[in-house]
């Protein structure tokens, strides 16, 4: 035990060690002479003034909920407002038996188990003095048969309050969130005492990002109390200061548009002002009611939300990961322009497959026997891969991924809502870290059709489109249009512009978007036919279409997905933006497992520049609820190989609004469905 | 139950008291002066809690399980402390990792460690195991200390420090710090360098006000002036000076406080009960449970100086003057002399986490009393 250092000096240390305990000692007794000095100046120094402070009459601070800013859209619609509604309220602390109060309350105003549960929470996380609610929106009738029996309960009692309430329903839930009750997580994170007086605070979406500012600013009332703790008068206050107003970019009318035109389908549109980088609409269907989370909602519809098959709780805007497919063509013909690896010019001969040296793997085109002779126009207007192969391949992974980290793709696109994702922009050095191999030179062919690792939000295909239309202008999206304090006018948030993409020959952008526009106006063009014809505007456009499962055979069967589950058919997507000079609005549609994202985007662009007259009520649903199990119920006796077979109602319907001319033409031009091309991966 | 029979077999036996205590490893004037102060924070808790049995029942259980753990832990010679200091303070160490790192996915405070049959906190049996870390170091190198073992100690007390202060705990991190430093003052670390430290501490305040959380900022700039936030923070230093001072010299009387009882002094039975006892029991009352808190101290200064090596003897001053301190840290803060931290008042508050780690504690001490080798007799 004493091995160690031999000259140790034993009787050094314990002088040294009983020193220092008469040291501390001493230390002790004058913090504790402090102590006691403060004692005697509380108790008997001041004693006079602290007895007057509490026996003569209590002076109470109670609290003021300040009213939450309201939310409005672009032209001052309002899409979150607070209403009046009766609650019953407990204060825990003048009641000596819970359950029994509980069952007595519950005779006269029925509770369900979720309201019960909901207040054992809250009574966990209250000081034993505070009123918390037991049942929110009593009706009136409620109301006033608690009245009558309001003497045998000191201390229940039913309070007034103002409750969020979203008027609009599911339509914009995916954008503002909504409020709920403060959980003993945020409890720890916010200033207590500016909460001192809400139950609500900002769960999701709009409503949690700029909780601060829509929050405000806790006011008390300072009331003389007497001896048994009933209220005399109000000395004074301090009013509460209610939250900012906020106004949204978001266009309510087109963001309802869209939701009616998506009715019944999967998937996502975003649409942004290029010029401003203002959110014009930001829809995920399908959609929930937030109103029943600001009551408080009960397991059972929860339940009901998380295991829906179609998942409407999911935001696929800001969190929808797809990969790009062939609307990724469009960048990197931007960077082989660039760089020189291509030319506006340099032809190819396209003859339906595409191989790598020393390697017998076959890459097909999605058109069997190919294009013939292509360019980098007509490669981007007719979506040929094999073009894309080939430019993929001599431009190497690290330039496929820089244009499209220009573009915003791989990173955040910095929006004022704090649920979006990143997506993913696959490096070698990425996918050694997280699959644990090399990058394969088939890898970046792949990648040239956005295939792959090659992953993004409905977001940032609006974002990077937008960009596009823009000639390289890059800037932050924004839902804040301004704030309004109370009383004040609004002050406008300047948009966010971030540095521009330079090209060394301004030209480029030119060519690219001649070649989008031709997707839609020549009649080779991809989206010719299902876009349909007799705009009065321009447009520049790229579409893509996204297998979720390799089909063992390329069969001729190949483009009739109707005998597929439906949770198993192609994405099908669409990125644009219109009038091509002037770009007033620049539009990403992300739609699960059908083909309609040009029907759609054709109806959102004609409803935006054309008019509300485009859209004739009510809209035909052209798929069934979705029954996964069923997949015939989709399909009409009339199935054939066309893509249309698979909605008829909706694709006669589209064109036919507008121009009833082309409506003929549509299932007949039809037939030229882009797909891309299956047996990919190696 | 085994250990009541052993109680009883050595009952029988025609040893002294004295001897048979020795035997048990229980030090008599330890326990004594312990059991008092439970009592009294019995009374004042019952008061506290509106007179609510079913707290006392679980603070009595909290109680009876402490004392067992205190038994317990004055059987273990110093030795075995010794030996596993270094281990105790590594676990712990990496306990507070896993803490954080879980706090960290469930994006909010975490101080807990669920084991799915009890909740642990392992910033708690750091209280104990820096102390006997830091002992067991200093055993092994001369005294006084020298630099390089200055900077190593300022590093075992620094790591779980901040890892705790980040939980976010300041409070138990601030009591950490302490019950590093008071090894560190036992040890004798030198006059000269404990000037310079505090000025260096002084100066790094503003450091120390970069780290910190909002909530916390709040608290220091409460204190500083009550009157700007009278719904938080400073609405409980005000109302706890209410109460006591309301007390006067012999207080109003047991179950008689009226600022306690109407709630405008909140958390009365946790962090705040000492108000409670000013406002019930006066000066008077408070002073003599200052005094009782004491004579307990110089008990545990009495067996630091009879300790017989460098090991125990720093152990035992380490956790005496932590004790104190955590009962000095909270009756200053419900007086209102020290920034408002949650801190409890040792053995009297409600609760039990950190009544156990204290228990512990004093059954170290009285582990390093009665495994002392008798020379004489």
């Amino acid at each position: 035990m004493y091995k160690h250092t031999p000259i140790k000096n034993h009787l050094q240390e314990i002088q040294l060690i009983t020193h220092r305990a008469i040291t501390a000692l001493i230390l002790m007794i004058i913090l504790i002479s402090i102590l006691i000095f403060r004692l005697s100046y509380l108790q008997l120094t001041k004693h006079d003034l602290y007895t007057t402070l509490s026996e003569k009459n209590w002076l109470d601070l109670v609290p003021m909920e300040p009213t939450r800013g309201l939310i409005f859209d672009r032209n001052g619609v309002m899409l979150a407002e607070n209403v009046p509604v009766f609650s019953l309220d407990v204060i825990p602390d003048k009641i000596d038996n819970m359950p029994q109060t509980l069952s007595q309350v519950a005779k006269i105003i029925p509770l369900t188990d979720t309201d019960i549960a909901q207040f054992q929470k809250q009574l966990k996380q209250h000081r034993r003095f505070d009123e918390i609610p037991l049942k929110l929106r009593l009706s009136e009738e409620e109301v006033a048969k608690f009245s009558e029996n309001q003497y045998r309960f000191s201390g229940v009692i039913v309070k007034a309050r103002l409750m969020r309430h979203y008027p609009f329903g599911g339509s914009f839930t995916h954008v503002l969130g909504y409020v709920g009750r403060i959980n003993s997580q945020e409890l720890d994170e916010i200033d207590q005492s500016n909460y001192s007086a809400s139950n609500y605070i900002g769960k999701l979406g709009i409503e949690k990002y700029y909780e601060d500012e829509l929050h405000g600013v806790v006011g008390h009332e300072q009331e003389e109390k007497d001896a048994s703790g009933l209220s005399v008068r109000t000395v004074n206050q301090k009013k509460p200061i209610p939250g900012d107003n906020l106004y949204l970019t978001i266009d309510s009318k087109l963001q309802l548009a869209i939701e009616q035109i998506l009715a019944g389908l999967r998937g996502s549109v975003v649409v942004i002002q290029p010029s401003t980088g203002q959110v014009l609409a930001m829809v995920s269907e399908p959609t929930y009611d937030p109103n029943i989370f600001v009551e408080g909602v009960s397991n059972k519809q929860y339940k009901e939300l998380q295991q829906d098959p179609n998942r409407p709780l999911y935001n696929r805007a800001l969190r929808g990961l797809y990969p790009l497919g062939s609307t990724v063509k469009p960048y990197y013909a931007l960077e082989g322009l660039n760089t020189g690896v291509t030319t506006v010019n340099y032809k190819i001969y396209d003859h339906g497959t595409f191989q790598l040296k020393n390697s017998s793997h076959v890459y097909h085109d999605w058109k069997r026997l190919g294009h013939g002779v292509v360019n980098l126009p007509k490669a981007i207007m007719v979506s040929c891969d094999v073009y894309f192969f080939e430019l993929a391949n001599k431009l190497g992974i690290q330039r496929l991924d820089d244009i499209l980290m220009q573009f915003g793709f791989g990173k955040l696109t910095g929006i004022d809502v704090g649920e979006e994702l990143a997506g993913n922009v696959p490096t070698p050095a990425w996918k050694r870290r997280v699959k644990g191999m090399s990058w394969f030179p088939g890898d970046t062919v792949n990648a040239g059709i956005g295939q792959g690792f090659l992953q993004a939000t409905p977001l940032q295909l609006a974002t990077a489109v937008a960009t596009l239309a823009n000639r390289g202008q890059r800037f932050t999206p924004s839902l804040l249009l301004g704030e309004q304090e109370p009383g004040e006018k609004m002050t406008p948030e300047s948009p966010n512009f971030l540095n521009k993409i330079e090209l060394n020959d301004h030209n480029y952008w030119k060519v690219v978007i001649d070649a989008m526009k031709n997707v839609v106006s020549s009649p080779e063009g991809t989206a010719y036919g299902r876009y349909g014809q007799n705009f009065p505007y321009t447009i520049a456009a790229k579409t893509g279409t996204v297998q979720l499962i390799k089909k063992k055979n390329y069969d001729k069967d190949h483009e009739n997905q109707s005998n597929f589950p439906e949770f198993l058919r192609d994405n099908s997507m669409f990125i644009a933006f219109a009038p091509v000079e002037d770009p007033k609005i620049a539009v990403a549609v992300v739609m699960e497992n059908n083909t309609q994202a040009v029907a759609v985007a054709r109806k959102v662009i004609d409803y935006y520049l054309v008019g509300p007259q485009t859209l004739a009520p009510p809209v035909v649903d052209p798929s069934k609820p979705v029954d996964p199990n069923n997949p015939a119920t989709n399909n009409t006796p009339a199935a054939n190989n066309t893509p249309a077979a698979n909605n008829p109602p909706a694709a006669k319907n589209t064109p036919a609004v507008n121009n009833p001319p082309a409506a003929k033409n549509t299932p007949a031009v039809n037939n030229n469905p882009e797909t891309n091309n299956n047996d990919l991966e190696d | 139950m085994a250990f009541t029979q052993i109680i009883k077999q050595r009952l029988t036996s025609n040893e002294t008291r004295q001897g048979m205590l020795q035997k048990l490893h229980i030090d008599g004037p330890l326990l004594l002066g312990l059991l008092l102060l439970i009592m009294l924070g019995l009374l004042i808790l019952y008061s506290a809690s509106g007179q609510s049995i079913n707290v006392i029942q679980q603070q009595t259980m909290r109680i009876g399980l402490s004392l067992l753990l205190m038994f317990g832990f004055a059987q273990v010679s110093p030795v075995t402390y010794q030996r596993w200091a270094p281990w105790l303070y590594s676990i712990g160490v990496i306990l507070l990792f896993v803490v954080l790192f879980v706090g960290h996915i469930d994006k909010g405070g975490q101080r807990w460690l669920n084991l799915g049959f009890i909740r642990f906190q392992p910033s708690e049996m750091m209280k104990l195991a820096i102390p006997m870390f830091l002992a067991s170091h200093f055993h092994k190198v001369h005294l006084p200390l020298s630099f390089r073992s200055i900077i190593f100690a300022a590093f075992i007390i620094a790591i779980p420090t901040v890892l705790t202060a980040k939980q976010p705990d300041l409070a138990t991190g601030i009591l950490l710090a302490t019950a590093g430093c008071c090894v560190l003052l036992m040890g004798g670390l030198s006059w000269r360098l404990i000037g310079t430290l505090t000025t260096l501490a002084a100066l790094s305040t503003p450091i120390l006000w970069y780290f910190m959380h909002d909530y916390q900022r709040q608290r220091v700039l409460t204190f500083l002036n009550p009157g700007r936030d009278p719904l938080g923070n400073g609405y409980h230093i005000i109302q706890s000076k209410i109460a006591i001072g309301s007390g006067g010299l012999f207080g109003k009387g047991w179950l008689n406080g009226t600022q306690s009882h109407l709630h405008f002094l909140p958390e009365h039975s946790t962090d705040f009960i000492f108000a409670v006892c000013g406002e019930e029991f006066g000066f008077v009352g408070s002073v003599l449970l200052i005094l009782l808190l004491f004579t307990i101290v110089l008990r545990g200064l009495y067996i630091t100086v009879r300790a017989q090596d460098t090991f125990t003897r720093l152990l035992a001053g380490g956790l005496t003057l932590t004790f104190f301190f955590s009962f000095f840290f909270n009756m200053g803060m419900v007086t209102g002399i020290l920034p408002v931290a949650g801190l409890p008042l040792p053995l009297v508050s409600y609760g039990g986490s950190s009544m156990v780690t204290l228990m512990a504690s004093f059954g170290i001490l009285m582990s390093i009393q009665t495994h002392r080798k008798l020379l004489t007799s």
